[in-house]
């Protein structure tokens, strides 16, 4: 069957919202059982002590890139219909650059915070509502940053073609060298003191 | 703590399950995970409830309100609402439902309650910057080998590496 399904109409959209929540469902036990509930464990990879959150990370976007091309290969995904994030280079490294900082001072990220906020950590809820702050502040300072937010705008670009590559040939690569991170990761942590959380 | 620590998946085991569930996610639906969109739409909603004519005249709350759709039914909303549920189902089965704020011995609760509302506000700020945020940005946006996904994530993680030397003593 070809997909995307909803948006193919293969499956009716009055759904969208029902399989949200199973999605959801998925997402949370998934990064629950990771770890990803305990910002002491989320910030060991930035300090050497838990490289967790990079063997994950990087682990599922390597499968769900080799699967988004395999279907894609094989004519089971419609691929103009996937949603490519737009890239505006200025607001992509400033707001990143933002988020970093708000990860390191918080220990969590927005989708991390929720499964903390699950298992009834206080820590996760304050960081929730400040989410939502942040947004605020955002939101109602927005017209000094408006210019800058749509500024550096390039498409849909992909990652291969800025660096010259087949989507094969950078898959290639983004694996050898996630393969030698985890080894890496593996040899600092064994050299780190280790920190009881 | 290594009982403790023996109870969570192994991170690649982890990693093959969150890339499979995001790969059926682009199949059913066209479009990956993300989580930042839910507080956006939430702070949206509560805006527009208190303060309608405010929340329809500022430019970027009015990107996201239409007159015959509650700004809190997007689909976002709904994923983060089954992110607490199955988050809590696999707590509850691993005994680790419980209140409590986590933080290093070295600093107190509140210190670490301070942190979290600071990071929290930084990164509620940069995810609207960036257009999403770890999940919705970073790696969605790696898995379709988008240009953006690769940049947020190296602007993400590298910015944490260079703060981590000023937080440290907040964590270690």
């Amino acid at each position: 069957m070809m997909g995307p399904l909803i948006p193919l109409d293969i499956i009716d959209p009055a759904w969208n919202n029902v399989i949200a929540i199973i999605i959801g469902i998925a997402f949370g036990f998934i990064l629950e059982s990771s770890g990803f509930s305990s910002s002491r464990k989320l910030a060991g990879v930035f300090y050497g002590y838990d490289f967790t959150v990079l063997k994950v990370f990087f682990t599922a976007a390597i499968t769900a890139a080799i699967g988004l091309y395999y279907f894609h290969f094989m004519g089971w995904i419609d691929a103009s219909l996937v949603y490519i994030n737009p890239m505006y280079v200025g607001p992509a490294i400033v707001g990143g650059i933002v988020m970093g900082l708000g990860f390191i001072m918080g220990g969590y990220c927005p989708g991390t915070c929720y499964t903390g906020v699950a298992i009834g950590k206080i820590d996760a809820i304050a960081y929730s509502f400040a989410l939502m702050l942040g947004v605020f502040i955002y939101a109602e300072f927005y017209p000094l940053y408006e210019a800058f937010y749509k500024s550096g705008f390039m498409g849909n670009a992909m990652v291969f073609d800025s660096l010259g590559l087949t989507p094969a040939a950078f898959i290639m690569i983004l694996i050898v060298v996630a393969l030698g991170m985890f080894v890496a990761a593996t040899q600092i942590q064994n050299k780190v003191k280790k920190v009881d959380y | 703590m290594t009982d403790k620590s023996k109870k969570y998946w192994n991170p690649y085991f982890g990693g093959v399950m969150l890339g499979l569930l995001l790969l059926a996610t682009f199949y059913i639906t066209g479009r990956g995970l993300g989580a930042s969109g839910a507080a956006k739409s939430a702070t949206v909603a509560i805006v527009d409830k208190v303060a309608p004519a405010h929340a329809e005249n500022a430019t970027y709350y009015s990107k996201f309100i239409s007159d015959d759709k509650n700004p809190m039914n997007q689909w976002l909303v709904f994923e983060v609402i089954g992110i607490l549920a199955g988050a809590l189902l696999s707590g509850a089965l691993s005994s680790r439902l419980k209140f409590k704020v986590e933080h290093s011995p070295k600093i107190t609760s509140r210190t670490r309650i301070i942190m979290a509302i600071l990071g929290g506000i930084a990164f509620g700020f940069g995810s609207q910057m960036a257009r999403g945020c770890t999940s919705g940005a970073a790696l969605t946006g790696m898995a379709t080998l988008s240009l953006a996904g690769f940049v947020s994530m190296m602007a993400i993680f590298g910015s944490g590496y260079v703060f981590a030397y000023f937080f440290r003593k907040f964590w270690i």
